[in-house]
């Protein structure tokens, strides 16, 4: 049910948008929402541009436009808010409208990033990027053991919902904080195990 | 808390990412000098347990649910400077893989979560947990220095946005306070849960950290917090004191804080301020003060309520290690 929403859309992995190459769809989409953040709002021919460029990279990724739709709606609820709470007000001049369309057209490059470009790829052009080795590392095992780690605190979970029938709330906090840590403990010697088996590798 | 892109204009957005990478560079770099090879793999790991402990709600008061952010538990097991770049990677990771927070408000929500959170979390940590010693000291510190990092980083983020003229400090400052400072009770009610449990079952883990000597802050850790006094300075101070800025005089934004605040406060938190008080800067900050000195008194209590038992318990387990 979490992974289906945090799933990732790359069935056609040969799209034109798919193919082009990770380090230019990274740097223009940082140059798209860059410039986004930048531009006056009255320089309307840029978000024109920004609408139809997008329009165009969906209609040539071949992902279903719903599907993005989807997660769009599913990141903008503090979007919402804040626009809201922001066109309530009368002492702030800078219009809510502005600060929605920016705010999606941004949202929208990353979803049509995140959707197009594997995550390894990312990490490559980061790295010829010159971003530090150790954070590049720490992000490519954040990501590889990211989903062994949801699943691990699934499994947790469904344990722990067949063995607690009662709700209290006390004894429910308690069961939380036991859980996060117990999580902690097997993500610790999951990373012993890793580092033995990178060592049996022949790392460093 | 994670700002989208969009809601920060250039100068904040610029400010906030110099001001963390100056951050993430120290830490990286303290990080490659003290971290042992066979601890490496650990902050990739510590990175996706931070995830996916994001992912465990909890119930907030009035039917919303907060959810963990972690620094302080991460920094107390880890030390601080493996948190911010274990926050570093998370936020990276939630940015550009699940569109969560901005690309340009990414040196803000950095700044905010690692430097703030974490860092100036840590320092709190540190704070109380070498005044009381021990495991009840230990798990006080990360209950309430949990408490202070969500509350922190909550300030963080209105002063980013007060600044940007997204919404004004009037009408963001109280809402954001207030509700982390509500929400912030269940991170440190967790988080000191979380340790105490890691503490039961790998005592170990903990022991690594246990703060041996270098007096109460050691230079890694001043570093953060001079970095969060820097960001809060910049981002903050324009806001929290009445000194006219320049840019608008005291009577015009006070004419407008009034009008606007009253409208949010009725509609969010209408119980925030204190009767009697007139002055709305006096308000908050006394409310802000009450709040503090309650929560801290909580951390106390938890301490003792959670401490008490294991002490017994290790006592009869094995005698060689002395009581704390």
């Amino acid at each position: 049910m979490l992974k289906d929403w945090l799933g990732h859309h790359h069935g056609f992995h040969n799209s034109p948008v798919h193919r082009l190459p990770a380090a230019a769809k990274l740097w223009a989409a940082l140059a798209m929402i860059v410039g986004t953040v930048l531009v006056p709002w009255e320089w309307h021919p840029w978000f024109v541009a920004m609408v139809v460029l997008l329009s165009l990279a969906t209609l040539l990724s071949r992902i279903g436009p719903w599907f993005l739709f989807r997660r769009l709606l599913l990141l903008s609820p503090f979007v919402l808010g804040v626009v809201m709470v922001n066109a309530l007000q009368p002492s702030v001049q800078k219009s809510w409208l502005a600060l929605a369309a920016r705010s999606g057209i941004c949202l929208f490059t990353v979803v049509l990033l995140a959707n197009t470009t594997p995550f390894g790829k990312i990490l490559a052009a980061l790295r010829s990027a010159r971003v530090p080795a150790l954070l590049v590392t720490t992000l490519a095992l954040m990501h590889r053991y990211l989903f062994v780690l949801l699943d691990e605190s699934e499994r947790m979970r469904r344990a722990r919902a067949s063995r607690t029938f009662k709700r209290q709330r006390r004894v429910r906090w308690h069961v939380l904080g036991t859980v996060v840590g117990q999580l902690f403990v097997r993500a610790s010697e999951r990373a012993e195990r890793i580092y033995a088996a990178m060592c049996a590798r022949g790392w460093k | 808390m994670h700002i989208p892109d969009g809601f920060l204009d250039g100068k904040t957005a610029a400010t906030a990412a110099a001001l963390s990478a100056v951050g993430v560079g120290l830490a990286l770099r303290q990080v490659r000098r003290e971290l042992p090879p066979q601890r490496m793999p650990l902050l990739g790991l510590a990175a996706a347990f931070l995830f996916a402990a994001q992912m465990v709600n909890f119930p907030v008061a009035g039917g919303t649910s907060g959810h963990v952010v972690g620094g302080v538990l991460v920094a107390a097991l880890l030390g601080p400077s493996a948190a911010v770049v274990v926050l570093t990677a998370v936020l990276i990771v939630q940015c550009f893989l699940f569109a969560d927070g901005g690309v340009s408000a990414l040196g803000a929500n950095l700044f905010n979560m690692g430097i703030l959170g974490a860092g100036g979390g840590y320092l709190v940590y540190r704070l109380v947990s070498s005044r009381l010693r021990g495991l009840r000291g230990q798990v006080t510190g990360v209950a309430f220095g949990g408490w202070a990092s969500t509350v922190l980083a909550a300030i963080g983020c209105a002063g980013e946005l007060a600044w940007s003229h997204t919404i004004s400090w009037s009408a963001g400052f109280p809402v954001m306070a207030g509700v982390h400072m509500v929400i912030g009770i269940g991170e440190g009610l967790i988080g000191a849960l979380a340790f105490l449990a890691i503490v039961r079952t790998r005592p170990e883990i903990v022991a690594e950290r246990t703060p041996a000597s270098g007096g109460i802050v050691p230079g890694g850790v001043l570093r953060y917090g001079l970095l969060a006094v820097l960001g809060l300075t910049v981002f903050v101070a324009p806001f929290a004191c009445p000194w006219p800025d320049g840019l608008e005089s005291v009577a015009v934004k006070l004419g407008f804080d009034r009008q606007a605040t009253q409208i949010i406060d009725h509609a969010l938190a209408p119980n925030y301020r204190l009767p009697g008080v007139h002055s709305a800067a006096g308000a908050t900050a006394l409310a802000g003060a009450f709040g503090t000195l309650v929560v801290f008194g909580l951390a106390l209590l938890l301490g003792r309520i959670l401490v008490r038992k294991p002490v017994r318990e290790s006592t009869k387990e094995s005698t060689k290690d002395p009581p704390c």
